[in-house]
């Protein structure tokens, strides 16, 4: 079927850019490979500008042939079509290489889930220490802040009842009670807020034997609705913007507390600050009693 | 104190920057009398490597004197002189309870960067950009070393720093890169890279009884001291000769036992696949530029492994898998698991075994360390080994 394609349309005028385009690399690679080589960084060598002055050879060809085609409208569209579809593929594979190694480099989250009543963070890691002694430490709520960065306290109202306070926006704080709802010793711990309470969570920590005396492996699932107006913006805060992020954090630090007795601490912790030595140490060491 | 500072692609500049503190118990802060410039401090300089931060202090091969111990350090006191290891290592965690020290699972407090880029995260390492911890480096008067209690090393006063001071990497990196050859008896050794970790891969596979060792580079006074004073058998010059052909024609056809890539992600290569990989990395669809892997691979005999001793970052394209698949090629590779090393190094140093002192060409002042890095990167004056005395 014969399709008339009018001149001047986007696919010609592509074709004729791509043509004037060949033509002025090839110009270029042929006429100053050296000057070429530089711009992309390549070395200057003789090799170097006899493969350039080759490639330069062939994108005239390119250009010619785009350019010189008879304005026949059929093949003028297969051969535009065939020039802008290449170029497409090149520019095409060029992005999905950046794309696939961006996603290959992301890390998923174990599992976060809007559930109907909020949203639903899991996130696991493996201690090299006795699961008496890891859960032990979990067990008493007043270590948690040692590791949780954006809590300030938890306070052990009695055996089952605990009131934790968490750093809000802008040095407000916010403040709920919790219970745990389940124990069984060296198994798991749930624990659920308190009716009323402003932030309202509840989740689980599970431990376990990791296999071949590798420890305990550990699992926190975490459910929390965030509450509307300011306090939602500060529970959104308390999280960040990818809470399972904030904990995986959170569990990396218990682990370095539990495994070497202190938290390790950087002197470049973000990319805001340089790792230099800081002229007076900010903030108070979190140091927890633990038996090593 | 000085410090020797990065501010972005080829830029470094000696600044005045706070003491460092201990800030755990289990840190030490060391006095640095002799720290080095590492092949890998070009690829920060180069810029190639994610996550620096203008201001960050460079320098990961330092020794010095202890100066301040936190109350966690039982084994060292004020006065002693060590060497301090470029990974840090708790200690404590599967990974180190396995000697894999480089792979610590504690030591990066940034390891969420590093696990976006390779899945998991290795140990922290000093002035090594932020997502391997973002510590403050060794090029420096002073340093905070964390973990004091397991990385340190102390070293008898009758060896000189020169003999000593690479213990902290490039003699464990090039040994540990010979031992993962597994050299057997008429071994075989090709080294890619005559830098300093490719010199002391050399003399590394010969401590480990490698029958001969073939060693490539492009520089003829680097060839030359891998002749020399590394006790090279043959080099070859690849900008002169074929290198699969001349290795074929060395070893009877059979290729070498074992390929050392002592080059990593800069590698320079003649003709078009040279000019490919520097157009894909400027270009950033490939972050570093295999040229000298890939040869190894496809140079090694069958049956036979690649270790990887040089660094790469990212990603790189056209990697012969299908050489390593049907040929049954072993690769190893990994940072180096310092703390493994220091103990019997240090030993055979004492013994007279190796003086790992030959690499050494120019020694400056921790002032100079900017004109040190633009005289290794750019080999001029036959820069081999630069030592900086802080």
């Amino acid at each position: 079927m014969h399709r008339y394609q009018r001149p001047g349309t986007s696919v010609e005028r592509l074709a004729t850019s791509l043509g004037y385009f060949s033509i002025g690399l090839g110009l270029a690679e042929l006429l100053a490979p050296g000057a070429m080589a530089r711009l992309i960084g390549i070395d200057d060598g003789s090799q170097q500008r006899r493969t350039l002055r080759a490639f330069g050879a062939r994108e005239l060809a390119n250009g010619a042939a785009i350019l010189g085609a008879p304005q026949d409208a059929n093949w003028l569209w297969s051969r535009a079509a065939r020039v802008s579809a290449a170029a497409a593929a090149v520019a095409g594979v060029a992005a999905l290489d950046l794309y696939s190694a961006r996603q290959l480099q992301q890390r998923r989250a174990l599992s976060r889930r809007e559930t109907r009543s909020g949203v639903l963070v899991e996130e696991t890691t493996t201690v090299n220490r006795p699961v008496e002694q890891v859960y032990a430490f979990w067990r008493r709520l007043e270590n948690l802040p040692g590791f949780m960065r954006h809590l300030e306290s938890v306070e052990q109202l009695d055996d089952r009842h605990s009131r934790w306070r968490a750093k809000g926006p802008a040095g407000t704080s916010v403040s709920w009670d919790a219970e745990i709802v389940e124990e069984r010793e060296n198994e798991a711990l749930s624990w659920c807020s308190l009716e009323g309470s402003r932030v309202r969570n509840r989740g689980t920590v599970a431990f376990g034997h990791a296999p071949g005396a590798r420890g305990t492996e550990l699992r926190v699932t975490m459910e929390y609705a965030p509450p509307a107006g300011s306090i939602g913006r500060g529970l959104a805060w308390l999280f960040g913007e990818e809470p399972s992020q904030q904990i995986h954090e959170d569990l990396h630090r218990f682990k370095q507390l539990l495994e070497t007795g202190e938290i390790s601490r950087s002197d470049g912790p973000s990319l805001r600050r340089p790792a230099r030595p800081r002229g007076t140490v900010a903030g108070k060491p979190r140091l927890a009693e633990v038996r090593r | 104190m000085k410090a020797n500072c990065w501010h972005g692609t080829g830029r470094v500049r000696v600044e005045d920057v706070p003491d460092p503190t201990i800030l755990n118990p289990r840190d030490a802060i060391v006095r640095i009398t002799s720290t080095a410039i590492c092949g890998s401090d070009l690829h920060l300089y180069n810029g190639l490597i994610p996550t620096m931060r203008s201001g960050d202090v460079l320098g990961h091969e330092f020794m010095g004197e202890i100066v301040e111990v936190g109350g966690g350090v039982g084994n060292l006191s004020v006065g002693d002189r060590v060497v301090v290891p470029f990974p840090i290592a708790c200690g404590n965690c599967l990974q180190c309870e396995r000697e894999l020290f480089s792979l610590c699972e504690n030591s990066n407090p940034n390891a969420w960067m590093a696990e976006k880029m390779w899945g998991y995260s290795p140990s922290g390492i000093f002035g090594y950009s932020h997502m391997l911890g973002g510590y403050a480096g060794g090029q420096a008067q002073y340093a905070r070393v964390p973990f004091a209690d397991v990385g340190p090393i102390k070293v008898p006063e009758n060896l000189t720093d020169e003999q000593v001071l690479f213990l902290s990497d490039i003699f464990p990196t090039g040994y540990m890169a010979a031992e993962n050859c597994n050299i057997q008896p008429g071994d075989v050794i090709a080294v890619w890279g005559c830098g300093p970790v490719g010199q002391l891969a050399i003399k590394s596979a010969y401590l480990l009884g490698a029958e001969r060792v073939i060693a490539i580079d492009r520089f003829p006074y680097r060839l030359r001291i891998a002749r020399e004073r590394a006790g090279a058998a043959e080099t070859i010059n690849y900008e002169e000769c074929d290198v699969r052909e001349t290795l074929r024609d060395l070893t009877g056809g059979r290729g070498p036992d074992a390929c050392i890539d002592a080059v990593g992600m800069e590698g320079h290569a003649p003709g078009v696949w040279g000019a490919y990989d520097k157009v894909k990395q400027s270009m950033m669809l490939e972050s570093d530029r295999p040229p000298a892997l890939r040869q190894a691979i496809l140079a090694c005999r069958s049956g036979g492994t690649v270790s990887v001793a040089g660094v790469y970052g990212g990603f790189v394209d056209k990697f012969p898998i299908g050489a390593i698949v049907n040929r049954a090629l072993t690769l190893k590779s990994g940072q180096t698991h310092v703390q493994r090393y220091t103990r019997p190094l240090l030993d055979r140093i004492q013994k007279g075994e190796v003086d790992p002192s030959f690499i050494i060409t120019h020694t400056m002042s921790l002032d100079e360390a900017p004109a040190g890095y633009e005289m290794f990167l750019n080999k001029e004056d036959e820069c081999l080994k630069v030592v900086l005395k802080a």
